[in-house]
């Protein structure tokens, strides 16, 4: 098994006819996912190039789809809106790409959707390799297998979980959470489900500086998982406070969000921090053994 | 985008949270010719970005214009300096405004709480100073209280606020108003942070803003198209603005203190680079992150502002190909480097990923031989800067 995301899953875009939309689909279909058709206001009844069907609104494309899962690629101003038409017409799951949407409308969206489950804002998306892909992920680097991945980052994800499969270690489920302020699924949320998950046994958490979201996992790893291995990593540890790099959310501000705090955390927690990517297959092999 | 005290207090004008009489002038004349015309006694602001402006020198007082001239000739045009910010910020302009008798100060904020994804306000009675030194010393003295985005703020929260926090009973019939409006200005403008310190109840019963810290959300700010003017020019936006003219996002460069320039694909492997670096025995002199899908004219740009900076002996980028293709970042490297118009500095590349195989091709063409890991660039790019 792997979390929120199967074979079957039904998925829909929404943008499916914008430029980013378009590319994606193509990617995801190629890589065996699920796409039922697509939403684009004004071209319902017309259909891309690959035969999905588009339609002008999201309850149109499941009414007529059945989907429950929703991709979203559209502009920062209208990407609240596609979340509330998503929870509207009945979508469990909305992974949405846009980067650049106000912290106030996520703040709003979160607090009026559930349970709809949101991945990101400003993330790569949510594989289940081998499965199914709803992202922009690079599928090639992804194996089949028992590993959870969670990440507030896209490309330091694709770095560490290309180290995973090289040394053998396939993936159960892969999560980019967003590195944005306010985002759907936390980290605790994906540990949650990875930790009733009988497919994972072992969980990578890729955490970067700001925020607390590595230090509330680092609590929940000690009350609720004590029988699964987890490892960490956490990007931006040599950055001064006070300057934000690229995220919104990858800042230390005042004593806030600090690599210390975090690090602290994790060894409180019995997770093993890596200095380095390329440390993580080592650490997620000696902790499996170690618990063997 | 964070707003000098006199822009703040003009949105707290325009949501009803009364300030002090005053002026915001930017010149000596200015500030003499308003004092002249209004007699009284006057408290001269500088308007700088930096915390700690008073003990800094920031903070002037004149009962007439000819001291109110002598002090903004003082004032206009001085970098001011403290410990927390030793490079200092010039100071352009000043607020002048009338000074008032205070008979109390509290603090209030509201601010973004990340992992309760709600706002949280926060009132103490102990206004006027730090308050992250109040939490620290008298963590009980500090209220808080988180505000449920879909209802949105309640006069009662307000009141329960001000008899949590001990305010005394003269803020207590203007302060429900006061949140009101903070709040109104917290969500209309997209505020991530939003804040008075002090509020001043002054000894004839008055409740008023005598700072305003505001900063806003830059992803909002195209709901309120005026107020690109404001968007400072000061030294915290130095790096956006060169950023944003290379046609790169706002917050994707940053220049730091070290000796190796890194272009990178996305933040997590930006970040990521600066560490291994660091882990390496070096130091980044930037964070840069090129993005998803950069194409090679993005890569030239990114390469010659990098290698801009002075202080940067030699090059790393690192290149993990999703959407980014490999070929695409090699052409901008090759490109970069004929263009003749860049400083010449040792240079490592990485690149993996997507279209590795043409991009190490085109490198090699060109003379170059791409490391395979991060870890062996970080390694190779420190001592390069070394020598």
């Amino acid at each position: 098994m792997s979390i929120w995301l199967d074979k079957n899953s039904k998925v829909i875009v929404q943008g499916i006819t914008g430029r980013e939309g378009l590319f994606h689909t193509g990617r995801m279909l190629a890589y065996g996912t699920n796409i039922v058709g697509g939403v684009t206001p004004g071209k319902g009844g017309t259909k891309i190039e690959s035969g999905q069907p588009v339609f002008n609104t999201v309850k149109d494309a499941v009414d007529a789809t059945g989907a429950t899962h929703t991709i979203i690629f559209v502009p920062p101003p209208f990407a609240a809106d596609a979340l509330y038409e998503a929870y509207d017409a009945g979508i469990t799951l909305a992974v949405c790409i846009t980067e650049g949407i106000p912290a106030h409308d996520m703040l709003k969206v979160v607090a009026t959707t559930q349970p709809m489950r949101i991945i990101g804002p400003n993330c790569p998306g949510l594989v289940s390799p081998g499965r199914s892909l709803v992202g922009i992920m690079p599928g090639h680097v992804f194996a089949p297998g028992r590993v959870g991945m969670i990440s507030r980052s896209g490309t330091l994800t694709y770095e560490i979980v290309d180290g995973l499969t090289k040394a053998g270690l396939g993936q159960s489920t892969c999560v980019g959470i967003g590195g944005d302020p306010i985002i759907g699924t936390t980290f605790v949320d994906c540990l949650r489900e990875f930790a009733n998950d009988p497919e994972t046994d072992a969980v990578v958490v890729c955490g970067e500086i700001g925020g607390s979201d590595e230090e509330d996992a680092a609590a929940f790893i000690t009350d609720h998982l004590p029988n699964k291995p987890v490892v960490a990593f956490i990007g931006g540890r040599s950055a001064p406070k006070g300057k934000r790099l690229g995220h919104a959310g990858a800042i230390i501000s005042g004593n806030f969000g600090t690599p210390e705090s975090k690090l602290a955390a994790f060894a409180a927690a019995g997770v093993p921090v890596a200095e380095r990517p390329s440390e993580i297959p080592r650490l997620v092999e000696e902790r499996r053994a170690a618990r063997v | 985008m964070k707003l000098m005290e006199h822009q703040g207090k003009e949105l707290f004008r325009r949501v009803g949270i009364p300030t002090p009489r005053g002026v915001h002038a930017a010149s000596v004349a200015n500030v003499t010719a308003f004092i002249e015309s209004n007699p009284g006694s006057w408290v001269l602001k500088s308007q700088v970005m930096m915390g700690g402006r008073g003990k800094a020198g920031g903070i002037k007082f004149a009962d007439d214009a000819k001291a109110g001239e002598a002090e903004a000739r003082g004032l206009i045009g001085k970098v001011l300096k403290n410990a927390q910010n030793p490079d200092g910020e010039e100071v352009k302009s000043l607020l002048i405004e009338e000074k008032v008798a205070i008979a109390s100060e509290a603090y209030v904020s509201i601010a973004i709480d990340r992992a309760a994804k709600k706002p949280v306000v926060i009132v103490t009675a102990q206004g006027g100073m730090d308050v992250e030194e109040v939490a620290a010393h008298d963590p009980d003295a500090i209220s808080k209280y988180w505000i449920d985005p879909a209802i949105g703020f309640q006069p009662f929260e307000a009141r329960r606020l001000a008899f949590a926090a001990k305010l005394p009973a003269g803020f207590h019939k203007a302060f429900p108003k006061v949140l009101d409006g903070l709040y109104a200005l917290f969500l209309d403008y997209g505020a991530q942070l939003v804040e008075i310190n002090p509020l001043v109840l002054t000894q004839s019963g008055d409740v008023i803003a005598s700072d305003a810290k505001v900063e806003l959300d830059d992803n909002a700010l195209y709901k309120h198209p005026e107020l690109q003017a404001w968007r400072s020019d000061g030294p915290a936006d130095e790096d956006q603005a060169a950023a944003v003219a290379i046609g790169l996002g706002m917050s994707n460069y940053a220049k730091l203190d070290g000796t190796i320039g890194v272009i990178a694909n996305g933040a997590g492997l930006g970040m990521g680079t600066m560490d291994a670096i660091r882990t390496a025995g070096g130091s980044a002199a930037n964070f840069l992150d090129i993005g998803g899908g950069a194409q090679a004219e993005l890569v030239k740009k990114s390469y010659q502002l990098v290698t801009s900076d002075p202080k940067v002996k030699a090059m790393f980028i690192n290149i993990f190909g999703g959407i980014t293709r490999g070929d695409q970042v090699a052409h901008g490297i090759v490109q970069a480097l004929q263009g003749g118009d860049v400083r010449e500095v040792p240079l490592v590349v990485r690149l993996t990923g997507t279209n590795e195989k043409e991009g190490r091709a085109i490198l090699a063409a060109a003379g170059m031989h791409p490391v395979e890991t991060m870890d062996e660039g970080a390694r190779r790019a420190v001592e390069l800067a070394g020598r």
